[in-house]
């Protein structure tokens, strides 16, 4: 394997994810008739925010404007360690799986710091809400990546999704084809879409992950899209791995594959959340509790 | 096509976490029927190259009643009823689905330690079963509608199927008729039970049924 796979696909993320989001929405106006905004409006939206000046409110401190940056590096860290389909990560070792959840976590855990520092009610109960259900959804995570590390006996995410082939994913015991329900639960959740978290809301009251970032302004709301655009693609990586098991001995191919399943998934997501109703709020944690027994139930039917 | 009894297996334990985890009434009559089926195939999938007529007239039998008779009660009851769903079970959903998830590794860890049984290449097979039983019971003490728990009763039953299959594909035909003629029996009578209370006392909540003095 070349060593150009690799950071190939670290461009290609870098550069393509906004249009991610930009195929979600085109997607959901498409289904509901309308026309919808350019494909390429999430990339205008960075660079108009990015012109902008910030505005900083008299009672945060130096954790609301760490929140941003901190988001950013650590999901550009999370890329590094990311695997697409049959191309491996830029920087691999053995357990990197735990520290990609761990990174994830802190993006999170800096976000509800920054939301925290505001002292605003309507970001403090976004942050309460985004922990109570990331705190549901991280188990499925890493149950269904423990799963996966049994199946192929690696530790590492790059050798273990190296190792997944067709005939692995429809095997009779259907362990892997759990682990990818429960990572498509994990991904609609953890990037706020439909029915767990709508991102087009804008009542307060009902938003979670939004909330959260609505005092951030100028290029800290930049850092933030972007972070958002970046963390759905790695997320998505983890997904189409698995739902998309093309495995040839050529890279270009491996990535061409990876980066189509990449957008399928988008155009997936974008028919799921124009199909679907939300959730009401209560009922959520019960489906996130649906993913985590999805992940438990691969992970007891490959270890007995 | 023993490979595929392991997919049979674990759609068997799909079933059950749904009958645990939903409140929709249908829903979970429509997954017992799902489950009927489910048992049905298994004796077909199990003596693929053997089938004899005897085995699968039975099986035939039971998946018709199962999929076909037992739902169609449990839906003209449910409707009658005029409820639609379990609104507040004696333990929530979630906590549900992860005590299910705990009692499936107690019998797997269990059915490691029994002696392989029967025909099966499935190792599988014996702890569903047993985990079938456990849901079916864990169904009757967790919910207060009546609907469920006569549903918990039939998933009790598809276990003890189950388990008769995996230790003994040849039993006796009177046994499996004997088990099946309660079964039917049990459900007539407490889907006319259902109407009767709701239409005694307007809702089908069996708690209140234990405060009743004469």
């Amino acid at each position: 394997m070349t060593v150009a796979a690799p950071i190939l696909h670290v461009l290609t993320a870098l550069v393509a994810s906004p249009l991610l989001l930009g195929v979600i929405r085109r997607v959901k106006a498409w289904m509901s008739g309308r026309k919808g905004a350019p494909l390429l409006q999430s990339y205008y939206d960075i660079v108009r925010l990015l012109n902008k000046g910030a505005v900083y409110s008299r009672t945060t401190t130096w954790v609301f404007r760490a929140g941003p940056m901190v988001g950013l590096a650590a999901v550009l860290v999370a890329l590094t360690l990311v695997p697409l389909g049959g191309v491996p990560a830029l920087m691999r070792f053995q357990g990197d799986l735990v520290l990609f959840a761990a990174l994830l976590g802190l993006l999170r855990f800096f976000y509800v710091l920054a939301a925290l520092d505001t002292g605003s009610a309507f970001e403090g109960m976004g942050a309460s809400r985004e922990i109570q259900f990331s705190a549901l959804a991280e188990p499925a995570l890493l149950l269904g990546l423990a799963a996966m590390a049994r199946t192929t006996h690696e530790l590492s995410l790059s050798p273990m999704y190296d190792e997944i082939s067709f005939d692995l994913v429809i095997a009779p015991s259907g362990a892997v084809m759990l682990v990818a329900v429960a990572f498509l639960i994990v991904f609609l959740t953890e990037n706020s879409r439909l029915p767990i978290d709508d991102p087009n809301t804008h009542l307060e009251l009902t938003m979670i992950h939004e909330v959260m970032v609505l005092d951030h302004s100028g290029p800290d709301l930049a850092f933030v899209e972007y972070t958002s655009a970046l963390k759905l693609w790695v997320l998505g990586a983890l997904l189409v791995g698995i739902a998309v098991p093309v495995r040839t001995d050529l890279w270009y191919l491996d990535l061409l594959a990876g980066v189509a399943g990449m957008f399928a998934l988008a155009v997936v997501t974008g028919i799921l959340e124009s199909t679907m109703a939300r959730l009401r709020l209560s009922r959520v944690p019960q489906f996130l509790v649906a993913a985590v027994v999805f992940s438990g139930l691969a992970l007891v039917l490959v270890l007995r | 096509m023993q490979a595929w009894l392991d997919t049979l297996v674990v759609l068997l334990i799909l079933t059950n976490l749904r009958l645990v985890g939903s409140s929709r009434l249908f829903a979970c009559v429509r997954t017992v029927a799902v489950q009927g089926l489910l048992l049905g195939l298994l004796p077909v999938l199990v003596q693929w190259n053997t089938l004899t007529w005897r085995p699968a007239l039975l099986a035939a039998g039971s998946t018709f009643l199962k999929a076909g008779v037992f739902p169609w009660l449990l839906r003209r009851a449910v409707r009658d009823v005029g409820l639609r769903r379990e609104v507040d079970p004696v333990v929530g959903y979630s906590t549900s689905l992860l005590i299910t998830m705990g009692l499936l590794g107690v019998t797997l860890y269990l059915g490691q330690r029994l002696p392989p049984a029967g025909l099966f290449e499935s190792q599988l097979m014996t702890p569903v079963a047993i985990f079938t039983i456990l849901v079916g019971l864990f169904l009757i003490v967790a919910r207060r509608t009546a609907v469920m728990q006569v549903l918990g009763y039939l998933a009790m039953e598809n276990g003890i199927y189950a388990f008769g299959m995996a230790l003994a594909v040849e039993e006796p035909v009177l046994v499996e008729l004997g088990i099946l003629l309660d079964v039917f029996m049990g459900v007539f009578v407490m889907g006319i039970a259902i109407f009767n209370i709701s239409r005694e006392f307007d809702h089908i909540d069996t708690d209140r049924l234990s405060v009743l003095k004469d």
